[in-house]
């Protein structure tokens, strides 16, 4: 069975070089800044009652 | 060979109607519908009803594998539920208990995001129009999701068109093998599992909704003992020359780049089945199961038991399917696979899987499981949470709610393939590449003048003694590249179709 290294790549170009590292770990921490607010405010938006809403979330009959 | 992909989605909605003591889904998903139609201009005028769908070609219970279901429950087609042909060629109805959306006819992957995503802003104005209807206290909430996390499922189906001498066996043979393993990208994520016999937690996050849900191999069923393919033969175009595969396995997503991947990767694999260019052929011992230990490994890392009693990991079927993939483009090209939304299909195929080996988690702009997880566990951290504490439930379900202020797919920064704008254009607009635009185009001018339609075939009444059909057998046919100059010129359905009879444009 043929090893995944042996995959064509589709394209030659556009592959990430080291310069791109730092890039990658700034917009990793911007990443995880958004997710920290996201966080914060998140249960602004969630239902109140999970309980509740968890049983009466019933779905029959599909397809 | 392969035939050119005609391509499709159709998405059922979960449906909540707060506040009405003893809700009905039926009439809600009804409401929901016909509040859109009255609302968006499809009262017809001169006719009391909408534009009806025509069923008359239907057929969901003849199988692929050559005979009539005996023993098993043929589909049932619930013709007295709403069910509109919309301006974009789509179809709105109500299936069994829930609003249903089919996008219309796609000539690529690309064009099926960008329909996916229209019948997203559909669905979003419709709840917008219902709930002005309702009573204070009342409203409709709509989930574009699977599972309602008590065993009870309801589906996003895809249809791909493939050459009817393609031996049937050749389908199951090699797509088994990619719906069991793609499912690492496709997966909308979910909490626990419904898996007969498990208790719910004995999972505490797996990669899709859906993959509990499948007990057979091979099998016409949808509703009970779901197969992973699924044998309804009806093609809605020349049975002689096509078929079409309705895929049942796969999940809703709300991530656009998930489903240009599941649907363009599809695409992919069915050409080279057609076109006999898989070279490695991936046999697994027990495809129930291991469509299962795929959905609920998070790890990757799985080994899955082949016939020949080797294993091999998901994602290493999936490098292989690339490697085939691209060797299969080089060689003959994109026509039959979407044109150079292919490319582009297995340039991010290629980073999605180098994402999944190297560091999931790069991918939550990108996959909706790992969208959902990565949320999902920061506030289990945060809060210190059990997998299965309801809020994480609320969540898993709220990802996919529909409303703008409260889903929070809407909220995890996923990547756009498709903006609004282009796909509000799309709510109006049919696909100008395939069939769908004779039928969208037909819609828009002449709604008085039709009395159905279906994904064949129109039938018009232009005042004369009897009712005129026309058929359209060819799904790539009655573009615009063939019929908008005519349907520019045409004051009504008469002109059109005495104009269109002397045009072999439609297929017979």
């Amino acid at each position: 069975m043929a090893e995944r290294e042996q995959v064509n790549k589709p394209t030659t170009d556009d592959q990430p070089s080291d310069a791109s590292a730092p890039a990658a770990s700034e917009r990793s921490e911007a990443l995880k800044a958004e997710l920290d607010d996201l966080l914060d405010e998140i249960d602004e938006v969630l239902e109140t009652n999970a309980e509740d809403f968890v049983k009466s979330y019933i779905q029959k009959g599909g397809e | 060979m392969a035939v050119a992909k005609t391509l499709g989605l159709e998405t059922e909605y979960g449906i909540v109607h707060r506040g009405r003591p003893e809700p009905n889904p039926i009439t809600a998903s009804s409401l929901l519908i016909n509040a859109y139609l009255n609302r968006h201009g499809y009262e017809t005028g001169a006719r009391s009803e909408s534009i009806l769908w025509d069923f008359i070609d239907e057929t969901p219970g003849v199988d692929a594998r050559g005979f009539s279901p005996v023993g098993s429950m043929a589909p049932q087609v619930e013709t007295h539920l709403v069910n509109a042909v919309l301006r974009n060629g789509a179809r709105y109805y109500v299936d069994h208990a829930h609003p249903e959306m089919s996008t219309p006819e796609c000539a690529d992957p690309l064009s099926v995001v960008r329909y996916d995503r229209a019948g997203e802003l559909i669905v979003q104005a419709s709840v917008e129009a219902a709930n002005e209807l309702l009573p204070d206290g009342e409203e409709l909430i709509l989930y574009k999701n699977n599972s309602d996390g008590k065993g009870n499922s309801y589906g996003t189906h895809e249809n791909y068109l493939v050459d009817r001498s393609t031996p049937f066996g050749q389908l199951v043979r090699h797509c088994t093998s990619h719906f069991i393993t793609r499912q690492i990208f496709t997966g909308a994520g979910k909490v626990g599992s419904e898996l007969p016999g498990q208790r719910t937690d004995e999972v505490d996050f797996q990669l899709t909704q859906r993959a509990d849900f499948f007990e057979e191999e091979v099998g016409l069923e949808t509703t009970l003992k779901r197969p992973i393919i699924n044998t309804r033969d009806e093609p809605h175009a020349d049975a002689r020359r096509y078929r079409r595969l309705h895929v049942i396995v796969g999940d809703a997503n709300l991530s656009q780049v998930a489903t240009f991947l599941k649907v363009g990767t599809t695409t992919l694999v069915l050409a080279m089945i057609e076109d006999d260019a898989i070279d490695t052929v991936f046999e697994f011992d027990a495809p129930v199961a291991a469509i299962r230990q795929v959905s609920h490994d998070l790890q990757l890392c799985e080994p899955l038991l082949l016939t020949d009693g080797s294993t091999i990991t998901a994602l290493a079927v999936q490098w292989e399917l690339l490697r085939m993939a691209t060797r299969y483009v080089e060689r003959c090209g994109t026509d039959n696979v979407g044109g150079p939304a292919a490319i582009d299909v297995l340039h991010r195929w290629e980073q999605v899987l180098h994402g999944l080996e190297t560091n999931p988690l790069t991918l939550a702009n990108q996959l909706d499981w790992v969208a959902k997880y990565r949320l999902l566990s920061a506030y289990r951290e945060r809060h210190d949470l059990p997998w299965n504490d309801d809020r994480l439930r609320v969540m898993d379900i709220q990802y996919s709610d529909m409303r703008p202020d409260r889903g929070l797919a809407w909220r995890v920064g996923l990547e756009q393939l498709v903006s609004d704008e282009d796909a509000r254009t799309a709510t109006e607009e049919p696909p100008a590449d395939t069939r769908a635009y004779f039928r969208g185009r037909c819609i828009r001018e002449f709604p008085d003048q039709i009395v159905a339609a279906n994904w064949d075939s129109m039938v018009f009444d232009t005042g004369s003694d009897s009712l005129r059909r026309v058929p359209m057998m060819e799904p790539m046919r009655g573009t615009a590249a063939h019929l908008a100059t005519l349907f520019d010129n045409c004051d009504d359905a008469a002109e059109l179709l005495r104009r269109l009879g002397a045009l072999p444009t439609m297929g017979e």
